[in-house]
């Protein structure tokens, strides 16, 4: 009976006793200097899990009476969870040393981390949801101020701790209101409350103070306020990673509660979600465009891509989850492309994140410069790349949902938002030249930003087909709304 | 005059918004924002105790437990950061956590 229930766990065991076996290694033996193999150690587990899980999945699972949901929704996004925080991870490494951050806890913390946002997307009840949350917010708040002794690393990590424990305070009220008026903290139990008949006002307020909390997991605006500030200040390859595995995962369990515990009551939750996604769109691509700083300007990158995926969740479809997943699979494509090319870039032996540095690099470093085209392009959403087919995919959604005005607005906002997309191409190819970027790139961080983008440049052809992503993402979408 | 449900979540709701300002309006220092977050889970623990009771079911009391857990897992990594923070600044004043413009 329990071992049925712990077969369902057996990736997130499996991770947690490597996380504490390896804290106990890393203690008793020689530390910070086992600190790169552990690193790829960990990357490599997060790739045999997400095999693992990709092979062993089938059906829907569900344990811990009612609490833990092994489904196809939940495989696909802790796939998609698993192999993005290994890319991070690797991409990373090779930053790490060179500015002497590579201690021993980092693919712990990151470890425990992506323990919390896989216990989140598989969630059945309101009690996992939290402590999954918890588990993932509690590990990044660390990750975040993990260069102790700079100001801005640990002011990045007071600020999105404080902001982080407000969404969770707004997320456990709404909680405890749900609770209150479904009888159950169980989605089973709360649907047959949210479906039949009126819905009670206690369970609609309780339902709006829980998106408000998710939304500011997800950063989509109004709730967007922390992003940038936290991109700018963490280390880049935690803002790598910020921008890349809690993502898919907190729109993930945004979609989960949404459709598993208020699936019946679309038109309750439909406008809120749609506005965010408007807010969202706009603000992203109309604040970036002052933004000298490249991680502050992707964070409003990111607000703005959160904005198109809740646009899909808002169309309320089985065809909209789907055009969320593939639309937030290619973002963390892409993200982890664009990531890759940050990290190295370096002038005189420091890192800088000055857009300005950009200036004529296509005539220094002609193949790195077409990579980051390639990306920036695809971020704007320009076709044939594949970043087109993520947007074509949720506004499609979205028309087919009866929303044309928010496909409508979608379209404006991403026009709007190419313009900094295109700064950055117009600086590299035809920026005035100077003194620009001199660093040189690290092979495996290298490797990282070819890959995205000939994966970006390349997988939209006819005999690739975005990589069966399509029909995986139209599995998992088809377990989640019934 | 009896005490009822309406009472409880009452006092939540109130000690809720009192936290929820005393993070926004406060100026002063950032203690007194931790301690605003756990005023304000202290009012979902009333909350969810109250409907434990008036429901007669114990799921309530058992997702309290776990918030208790958690809080003092979230104040200890709280503090942790502001020591970090301190030792970086020298001060905790809320209006020079401002490096960064959001």
């Amino acid at each position: 009976m329990i071992g049925a229930d712990l077969s369902i766990l057996i990736p997130e065991i499996v991770l947690a006793v490597f996380a504490m076996a390896a804290m106990l290694a890393a203690v008793y033996t020689s530390k910070d200097a086992v600190a790169p193999a552990l690193t790829w150690g960990t990357a490599l587990i997060f790739v045999v899990m997400a095999f693992y899980i990709a092979v062993t999945g089938e059906g829907v699972r569900v344990g811990f009476n009612g609490g833990f949901v092994d489904d196809g929704f939940a495989r696909f996004a802790k796939i998609t969870i698993l192999l993005s925080a290994a890319a991070i991870l690797i991409v990373g490494i090779e930053f790490m040393q060179k500015s002497d951050l590579l201690r021993f806890e980092y693919p712990i913390l990151v470890t425990l981390s992506v323990i919390g946002m896989m216990v989140m997307v598989s969630s059945g009840d309101l009690i996992v949801l939290y402590v999954g949350l918890e588990l993932q917010s509690l590990a990044l708040y660390v990750i975040a101020s993990l260069r102790r002794d700079s100001v801005r690393s640990t002011e990045a990590g007071l600020k999105y701790f404080i902001l982080g424990a407000l969404s969770s305070g707004l997320l456990l009220y709404g909680a405890s209101l749900v609770y209150g008026f479904a009888g159950t903290t169980q989605f089973a139990g709360i649907i047959e409350t949210a479906t039949a008949g009126e819905m009670p006002v206690g369970l609609l307020i309780g339902l709006v103070f829980l998106i408000s909390g998710l939304a500011f997991k997800v950063s989509a605006a109004p709730f967007h306020m922390w992003t940038p500030d936290v991109y700018e200040g963490a280390p880049t390859p935690v803002t790598a990673l910020l921008a890349t595995a809690p993502k898919v995962a907190a729109v993930a369990l945004f979609a989960r509660v949404v459709h598993d515990a208020f699936g019946g009551a679309v038109g309750e939750w439909q406008q809120v979600v749609a506005l965010l996604a408007v807010l969202s769109m706009f603000l992203g691509s109309i604040a970036a465009i002052g933004q000298t700083d490249i991680k502050r300007l992707m964070a409003y990158s990111s607000i703005g891509h959160m904005g198109f995926a809740l646009m899909g969740l808002a169309a309320g479809t089985e065809q909209g989850v789907e055009a969320m997943l593939i639309y937030i699979a290619i973002y963390v494509t892409m993200n982890i492309g664009t990531f890759s090319f940050i990290l190295s870039m370096e002038k005189d032996g420091r890192h800088v994140t000055d857009i300005s540095a950009l200036s004529s690099f296509a005539s220094r470093e002609g193949g790195k410069a077409l990579a980051l085209l390639v990306l920036m392009f695809s971020l704007a959403g320009v076709p044939p790349l594949v970043g087109f087919f993520g947007k074509y995919a949720v506004l499609f959604a979205a028309v087919e949902a009866g929303m044309a005005w928010l496909a409508i607005a979608g379209v404006i906002a991403s026009v709007i938002g190419a313009y900094y997309y295109l700064r950055i191409v117009y600086l590299m190819y035809f920026g005035e030249d100077r003194e620009g970027l001199d660093g040189r790139m690290g092979l495996v961080t290298y490797a990282g930003l070819m890959a995205m983008a000939a994966l970006i440049a390349l997988a939209w052809l006819p005999g690739l087909n975005l990589l069966g992503l399509e029909g995986m993402a139209a599995a998992a979408a088809q377990t989640l709304v019934r | 005059m009896t005490i009822g449900l309406e009472h409880y979540l009452t006092v939540a709701a109130a000690l809720f918004v009192i936290g929820i300002f005393g993070i926004f309006l406060n100026r002063k220092n950032v203690i007194v924002i931790l301690m605003s977050i756990e005023l304000m889970l202290l009012a979902v623990n009333i909350n969810l105790v109250a409907f434990s009771a008036f429901l007669g079911d114990l799921t309530g009391q058992v997702f309290t437990l776990f918030v208790l857990t958690v809080a003092a897992a979230e104040a200890a990594i709280g503090l942790a950061i502001l020591v970090c923070f301190f030792r970086n600044r020298g001060t905790i004043a809320v209006e020079d956590v401002s490096n960064m413009k959001g």
